[in-house]
């Protein structure tokens, strides 16, 4: 094989996707809307498809492609699975939503594909440039599914909202790379790994900040945070069970490769920043959750919240924290699938119940999808026996190790807040006087989130392990 | 002193403080119009900083794509679009301590920055696509762009290809009961289907 060639080869699923949404656009444009169903579920194909490709090299040694552009590691092949698979899922449990709305266009499918192969850039990204194409291809398909229903005036202001604020983020962030380029004379990883080795300046230091600020806008870490629970009420319900699982994924990712590889000797500057991030992101996330009314705002505070955890981790700069972030990620991810699902699962006749009163008494009208949230739930919340508690002490753990113990105190008592608000929809689930009941939902909702629950109850305990030998893989590649 | 180091100088500063006062100027203009026409200003000054900093490729480019096009169909856009720009001033007095705080922050940052700017000292080495002195500027970027570089030209091209489908997601309007021209149609059309000859009696009408 010509070096070329073996580049192509190993960016092969990229490539792929690529194909097949350059051909789905083309086959949309030319059958029109009538294509939308045949063209969401060739998307649903191709995405688990390319996700099953990338796992021919599950083992193998690092290698890079076009030059050291885009590394492909076990960290960036754990990244890719579950992007590609959280993807797919979306499609699968929206295609209803978007059916009783109204809005099946095959535009949705094809944005959807290509916001996932940004993601895909995004966690192999082994240079700067390749870490903002990749964001600004998430980024931008992304701020178009937001204002998707166009008829919504709540969905224009949530695209709106999400695009100034992006725009903004994106040159905040450009103008760190254009610092952390002066410095370094070079925006591969390895290069700036040998600049910052050597010593860090002033102007490394400012521009490592500047990055990290434009980086948490997009886990929306607060003080970054503010675009968040507009963004998730406004956008239409599968666009948002998109937003809070993939693309965090992705750039947390990222941002682990990124403070871990080039800047790993400046721990010291960024570590202090990283802190910060968590602890504000656990406290907005918590106290915002107290005063929600509206189910996807509340999912909104519970994703910054989240996300904060996934940052004591990353704060303390180890391998032992990667492995933490990576399976709470992955514990996460499933997690708020299997709670979309639900939320999907959730319709009146006149529209979607999105509010907290109309979950009341669902233990007697829909004991099954109420017995799924109460175990999603727990696990949001960090209670045992449930697998959320695990994710949880993996953190703490690693963050005593880590040396930053009172980051892990903090933590800890913030979850006792947090499983109060958590305990208290279980309550109106299960002891309220039930409200009018839902309308049926497609069945492949309330299996979504039966699945979900299930991997994450103790009788699932086989995956915990399984999914833990393969963070140890993934967060390997880095040190 | 040498008279080439002096002009440069020169130039450089010249450039650069024309740069930040029509920049100053954009922001300021009460007339959006004259906010574009800074604008174009603007472009030109930063184009003349990239010819001293020996990227003559980069200042035509500056001022074909962005004077040439991107400025002049700002300009369109603000003179069709009706907007009071009055009145989206209004809560500029408002902000204006808290922006003013933050900008000022930002100022004294920006300056201690530069006063304490470094280039590592392994940058030399490490540079990517180093280039020849007596090279020309546009044959450079042609041997590293569709080479070495030619991912990162696909990616920009997807998310130039992501922009296009947005923009006609979010604004491509099949309304209904618009009566639409279908030229297909009209070209098949023939002479009998358009025409009737009726035998009219006199005295009866249709």
């Amino acid at each position: 094989m010509t070096p070329f060639m073996s580049t192509l080869s190993l960016i092969a699923p990229e490539i792929g996707l690529t194909l097949g949404a350059l051909v789905l656009l083309v086959g949309g444009a030319v059958r029109g809307e009538r294509a939308g169903n045949v063209i969401t579920w060739a998307s649903v194909g191709l995405l688990v498809a390319a996700a099953f490709w990338g796992l021919r090299s599950a083992g193998t040694a690092p290698a890079q492609a076009f030059g050291g552009a885009l590394i492909l590691d076990q960290l960036a092949l754990f990244g890719k699975t579950a992007v590609l698979l959280a993807a797919a899922l979306v499609l699968v449990i929206g295609a209803g939503f978007l059916k009783i709305e109204k809005i099946v266009k095959y535009e949705y499918a094809i944005l959807t594909l290509l916001a996932t192969l940004g993601m895909m850039v995004m966690v192999s990204a082994n240079d700067l440039l390749t870490l903002y194409v990749g964001l600004e291809l998430q980024s931008l398909a992304l701020y178009v599914l937001a204002a998707f229903n166009r008829s919504s005036l709540r969905a224009s202001e949530a695209g709106l909202k999400y695009f100034v604020l992006g725009a903004l983020s994106s040159g905040i962030l450009l103008y760190g790379i254009s610092m952390v380029y002066g410095f370094a004379g070079t925006t591969r990883f390895e290069g700036i790994a040998q600049a910052a080795h050597l010593d860090a300046s002033v102007g490394l230091v400012i521009g490592v900040v500047f990055v990290l600020s434009g980086l948490a806008f997009k886990i929306s870490a607060v003080p970054f945070h503010m675009w968040t629970p507009d963004v998730y009420q406004g956008a239409p319900t599968p666009v948002t069970a998109f937003f809070a699982s993939a693309p965090k994924f992705a750039a947390i990712i990222l941002i682990a490769r990124l403070l871990m590889g080039p800047f790993a000797d400046m721990i010291g500057q960024w570590q202090q920043v990283v802190v910060a991030l968590s602890a504000l992101s656990m406290t907005v996330g918590y106290f915002g959750a107290l005063m929600q009314t509206n189910i996807k705002r509340l999912m909104a505070y519970s994703s910054i919240a989240n996300l904060g955890y996934a940052m004591i981790a990353v704060a303390a700069g180890s391998q032992r924290g990667l492995e933490a972030m990576l399976l709470y990620m992955g514990l996460y991810l499933i997690t708020t699938l299997g709670v979309f699902a639900c939320i999907l699962a959730m319709r009146h006749t006149e529209g979607m119940a999105e509010n907290l009163d109309d979950l009341s008494g669902m233990s007697k009208t829909r004991p099954g999808l109420a017995i799924s949230l109460t175990v999603l739930l727990f696990s949001v919340a960090g209670l045992p026996p449930v697998a959320g508690f695990a994710g949880k002490l993996y953190i703490f753990l690693a963050a005593v190790e880590g040396g930053l113990l009172w980051l892990a105190i903090y933590g800890a008592v913030l979850s006792v807040i947090g499983a109060f608000y958590y305990l208290r929809i279980i309550k109106i689930m299960w002891f309220d006087e039930a409200a009018p009941a839902f309308i049926p939902s497609d069945l492949v909702l309330p299996l979504t989130a039966g699945a979900a629950a299930f991997m994450m109850l103790p009788g699932a305990i086989w995956l915990l392990p399984a999914l833990e030998r393969w963070t140890q893989a993934a967060s390997a590649s880095l040190f | 002193m040498d008279l080439a180091v002096f002009l440069s100088g020169a130039a450089f500063y010249v450039f650069a403080s024309a740069a930040i006062a029509f920049a100053f100027m954009v922001v300021s203009a009460r007339n959006p119009v004259r906010s574009v026409l800074f604008l174009i200003m603007t472009f030109f000054s930063a184009a003349g900083l990239f010819v001293l900093l020996g990227a003559e490729f980069l200042a035509m480019i500056l001022i074909m794509v962005y004077v040439g096009a991107v400025a002049v169909l700002f300009l369109f856009v603000v003179m069709m679009l009706d907007v009071d720009f009055v009145e989206l001033r209004q809560g500029f007095l408002d902000y204006l301590p808290l922006g003013g705080l933050l900008g000022f922050v930002l100022a004294v940052e920006l300056i201690v920055l530069g006063a304490s700017w470094r280039v590592s000292e392994k940058a030399a080495d490490l540079r990517q696509a180093p280039m020849d002195k007596d090279q020309e500027n546009l044959r450079a970027f042609a041997e590293v762009l569709y080479t070495d570089y030619a991912f990162f030209l696909e990616a920009a091209g997807l998310v130039l290809l992501v922009a296009m489908i947005g923009a006609i997601v979010l604004t491509n309007y099949h309304k209904k009961g618009v009566k639409r021209q279908n030229i297909s149609a009209q070209v098949a059309r023939k002479a009998e289907d358009g025409v009737e000859l009726v035998d009219v009696k006199p005295g009866q009408g249709l």
